[in-house]
């Protein structure tokens, strides 16, 4: 078959630098990350959408790579947790986590903190969850647990995960705008 | 076949992002033992650096992929490579003819093979691994291998393993232990009968199997792997590959998530096959579906109990019967046995028991060590017993048991005495004084707070309230006569200190232990730890905390040693005893300040360099009627579970779990507190709804929709009532090891705590909503 079928011709911007790459059109955006750019900070934990380890944010929205394409993302601007500080200090998200201790093998912690970010704005945003009552913009702890929710953990820390990502909400207008 | 060039290339972690990590540790931080010292791969890890297998690359790679059986049990009648391959790209096929050394390996029992080559004992079961030059083309070669099977009838009940057909040469009993423990005769005033069941808890790390084998110039080959007991991993494989030892060398990465052992054996002697018959490195990650069907999972477990009590409520007589379904293969089922026959009766003082104890082999998934095994599921028997004796005696559940707690010098039913702390009753009595937490009654806003979750909540009229309690206990160090070994050695020099020791951190904080123990003799902030190989001393495998223990006393041993080595000529010159020396913050003084200096002035250049070893006290292994001094170190817990339970679908909430442990000494409270979180989540888990089902032996919807694990929602508060620290004189540093005792009291307290709230029997975990549906009147 010819080849040119099976591939595409893609950009991305990814942690700020622009890649042009040629991809065969079944590949994720997990494998494209992991296996073209050597970014490996996004990990692959269940490749079905089920585990959340390997969420990164395309176009500042927080998504499960395994699930989307690569050619779907031609032209988006693309953040990993590689991407998440800005060269010089952490994120904040990511102090955070290092604050409260929220992990331990680590594996499921790119994917939290990525996760974590793209909450914060959800909720600065006011978008609701399934938990949000009424009108009131959404805080505290049981909103995030129930964000956080489609980040597995096996380690369980969860305890920690969810303060730490509570200690980053209420700093978090100090950091809105250097976040991609 | 490629040059050397490409058989020494080395793997590499390929970097990360730009990131400069912030500066280092201030002079403010916590350091030394009983302080919260963070770990220090914690940066590596927030910022998605911090390299595991799956992440390793190597210059000129190949990818591996296993083919697996599709069938519990078939005999193997034709095995043709030539379809894969005849496949552009395909490097090497490997099946069992392949296999240079020895054919069968395994942890206790060398049972299983490498590759099935002529029966397939389990559903997953490997029979041939395929190299190729991308992992598409690796999985599809796989795939087109040919196998024709005569498919047989599987043995799935373990009950119906005695008098099936041998599934091996040697049968399908993996070990039986008749413990005979005081007067068979004797009968209680009040007897209550159970039968217990318990599911098939997977450890389901987020990170999957995963390694990278690289070939070396000498014919030896490097596997880098997240094992959690490389010596013996390396032992293992080397024995398949026909190699001696020292030329296959296992590295241990950055390990994904361990709640036993880790990493398939049999994944690891594919890779390093491939790599020695190809002469290119190759590597492998398991996708999540055969990660569920390669890796040990806890044994399902059927317990059959009768307890004795005289009218006050005074335990008189435990009997049980422990059916462990080991699986197709052994593995460590007779480690599983022996605790879960010492441990049947739980921390009560019982005169008389009798337990009869059997693994057997059926086509069920292997079954290996996950933690807490053995003792969780006899755990959820004794204390359903103990809450159905209180029901029958009309007692308290909480008073009944604290009548019966053993404490130090009581014997357990093996005869073996209790001679670590044991302060049952006291923990007992810290959750029992907790508040309880308070309804979230005619609260619009915790409506979502309900069993079932914002989506599957019913009628709030229909949600009833439950607390129960269990007590329960686990051992620490290796079982029956295990030589229980770490060795150690500490270095420093200038200002820095490195400890090297292969005891592998899984997360749990060895390495963060280490740091404390050397920051604490040594007086030094700066304190490395070094990457695990085998080329390191062994050090045993990573399991139960008891790294804690034996690794912690040999790194504290030699970190004496050192000091003794720092010391000794400065207190010659001064006329003083080592003893009168105190070094802290890097600066060494007298009792009398006379002598003050630097430690890096004392050392003028040279490094110190020590060695030692730590070997706790042995043991025996049980005898013909279970009887012996066969564990060292005993770790108990009382916890109490709330729970909400929507009584017309059954669908459970657990709202708080409230723990006491005792831990012997605090020596990290963070860490501890997250252990305990930990363990608390997974025995929820473990309760509500981990079982891998099998459907005639076949593995059904193994991945995270038909597994699902505990969420952030899933997860309750975990108040920690209290922490007893009486020191275990005999322990290092008197602490006991904290992770796996949370995951054997989690599910027995749940369970309790769903009884209550509905008075059904809750005999079987993980809990399914037909069990806890209470029919309306
Ligand atoms: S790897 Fe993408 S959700 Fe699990
Ligand atoms: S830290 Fe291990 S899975 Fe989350």
């Amino acid at each position: 078959m010819d080849s040119r079928l099976l591939t595409s011709a893609v950009t991305l911007r990814v942690n700020g630098t622009v890649h042009r790459l040629t991809l065969d059109n079944r590949s994720t955006l997990l494998d494209t990350l992991r296996e073209d750019l050597d970014l490996t900070g996004a990990k692959k934990g269940c490749d079905h959408g089920q585990c959340g380890s390997c969420t990164v944010l395309v176009d500042g929205r927080r998504v499960n790579c395994c699930l989307l394409l690569t050619v779907a993302c031609d032209g988006s601007e693309i953040t990993t947790v590689e991407g998440l500080s800005d060269g010089w200090s952490l994120h904040p998200v990511q102090e955070a986590f290092l604050a409260r201790d929220a992990f331990q093998c680590g594996y499921c912690t790119p994917g939290q903190v990525c996760s974590a970010v793209g909450a914060l704005r959800e909720m600065a945003e006011g978008r609701p969850s399934a938990v949000t009552v009424g009108t009131e913009p959404p805080s505290g702890a049981a909103e995030i647990r129930e964000r956080m929710s489609g980040n597995l953990c096996r380690c369980a820390a969860y305890p920690n995960i969810v303060r730490a990502v509570g200690d980053a909400a209420e700093r978090a207008a100090e950091w809105w705008e250097r976040t991609p | 076949m490629t040059g050397p060039d490409a058989a020494t290339a080395t793997p590499t972690a390929p970097a990360g992002g730009s990131t400069r990590p912030p500066q280092s540790a201030d002079d403010q931080d916590p350091r030394g033992l009983g302080a919260s010292v963070a770990p220090a791969d914690a940066l590596a890890k927030a910022q998605g650096t911090y390299p595991y297998a799956a992440d390793l690359w190597a210059e000129g790679l190949l990818w591996a992929a296993l083919l697996r059986s599709p069938h519990p049990h078939a005999r193997i009648t034709r095995i043709d490579t030539a379809p894969a391959l005849a496949l552009p790209g395909v490097a090497c096929v490997v099946t069992a003819e392949d296999v240079p050394g020895e054919a069968l390996h395994g942890r206790r029992v060398h049972d299983r093979p490498v590759f099935a080559s002529e029966l397939v004992r389990h559903h997953g079961e490997p029979i041939a691994a395929v190299a190729a030059d991308h992992p598409d083309t690796a999985r599809l070669a796989a795939a087109a291998i040919v196998v024709e099977y005569e498919v047989l009838e599987p043995v799935t009940d373990p009950e119906q393993a005695f008098s099936a057909p041998p599934l091996h040469p040697d049968g399908n009993l993996v070990r039986h232990i008749p413990l005979h423990f005081g007067d068979p005769d004797v009968v209680g005033d009040v007897v209550v009968e159970g039968l217990y069941r318990v599911g098939r808890q997977d450890p389901a790390p987020i990170g999957a199997e995963a390694g990278l084998a690289v070939p070396r110039p000498d014919g030896g080959v490097e596997l880098y792997v997240a094992s959690t007991d490389p010596h013996a991993d390396r032992d293992l494989v080397a024995a398949c590959f026909g190699l001696a030892k020292e030329r296959v060398k296992v590295v241990v990465t950055g390990v994904p998530g361990a709640m036993g052992d880790r990493e398939d054996a049999g994944m690891q002697i594919s890779l390093g096959l491939l790599a020695l018959r190809t002469g290119r490195p190759v590597k492998l990650v398991a996708t999540r579906e055969e990660a569920f069907l390669g890796h040990a999972h806890r044994h399902p477990t059927l317990l059959r109990y009768r307890h004795h009590a005289d009218t006050e409520g005074r335990l008189v007589k435990v009997e049980a019967q422990i059916l462990l379904d080991a699986g197709a293969y052994a593995d460590t089922s007779s480690d599983a046995l022996a605790a879960a026959v010492a441990f049947a009766a739980g921390p009560y003082v019982v005169p008389h028991a009798f337990v009869e104890g059997w693994a057997v082999r059926t086509n069920n998934p292997p079954s290996g060590h996950v933690r807490g095994e053995g003792a969780m599921q006899v755990c959820a028997a004794y204390e359903g017993q103990m809450d159905k004796l209180a029901a029958k005696l009309g007692m308290d559940p909480l008073d009944l048991r604290m009548r019966n707690v053993m404490a130090t010098g009581d014997l357990m039913p093996t005869s073996q005495t209790v001679t670590c702390p044991a302060p049952v009753g006291e923990l007992l009595r810290a959750v029992r004084e907790e508040p309880l937490p308070p309804l979230p009654v005619g609260d619009d806003e915790q409506d979502w707070l309900l069993p079932g979750g914002p989506d599957g909540a019913g009628d709030p009229a229909a949600v009833r309230r439950g607390v129960g309690y269990a007590l329960g206990m686990v051992h620490m160090l290796g079982i029956e006569g295990a030589d229980e070994v770490s060795t150690a050695t500490v270095r420093i020099s200038e200002d820095s200190a490195t400890v090297i020791c292969a005891a592998v951190d899984t997360g749990q904080g060895f390495a963060t232990l280490a740091r404390q123990i050397v920051q604490e003799v040594l007086g030094v902030a700066e304190v490395h730890v070094a990457p695990v190989d085998t080329d390191l001393p062994p050090a045993g495998a990573s399991a139960r905390g008891r790294h804690t223990w034996v690794s912690g006393g040999a790194v504290e041993r030699a970190a004496r040693m050192v000091r003794t080595q720092l010391l000794q000529p400065l207190a010659a010159k001064f006329g003083m005893s080592v003893e009168l020396l105190t070094i802290a913050d890097g600066k060494i003084t007298s009792y009398d300040g006379v002598l003050s200096t630097t430690v890096a002035e004392a050392l003028g250049g040279k490094e110190l360099w020590a060695t030692a070893q730590c070997r706790p006290h042995p043991t025996e292994p049980l005898d013909e009627f279970g009887q012996g001094d066969a564990f060292v170190g005993l770790a108990f817990a009382a916890m109490r579970a709330v729970v909400d339970v929507d009584v017309e679908l059954g669908t459970v909430r657990v709202v708080e779990v409230t723990v006491a442990q005792d831990v012997g000494r605090v020596l990290n409270p963070n860490q501890l507190a997250a252990r305990i979180e930990a363990g608390v989540a997974q025995g929820v888990g473990m309760a509500l709804m981990e079982d891998l089902r099998t459907a005639r032996g076949v593995v059904q919807r193994p991945g995270f929709t038909g597994y699902p694990l505990p969420t952030a929602l899933d997860t309750p508060e975990v108040r920690i009532a209290k922490l007893i620290e009486d020191r275990d004189v005999v322990a290092t540093f008197g602490a006991k090891a904290a992770g796996a005792v949370p995951v054997v009291v989690a599910p027995a307290a749940v369970a309790s705590a769903v009884r209550a709230a509905t008075g059904r029997p809750i005999n079987r975990l993980p809990i399914r909503p037909q069990n806890a549906i209470v029919a309306q009147g």
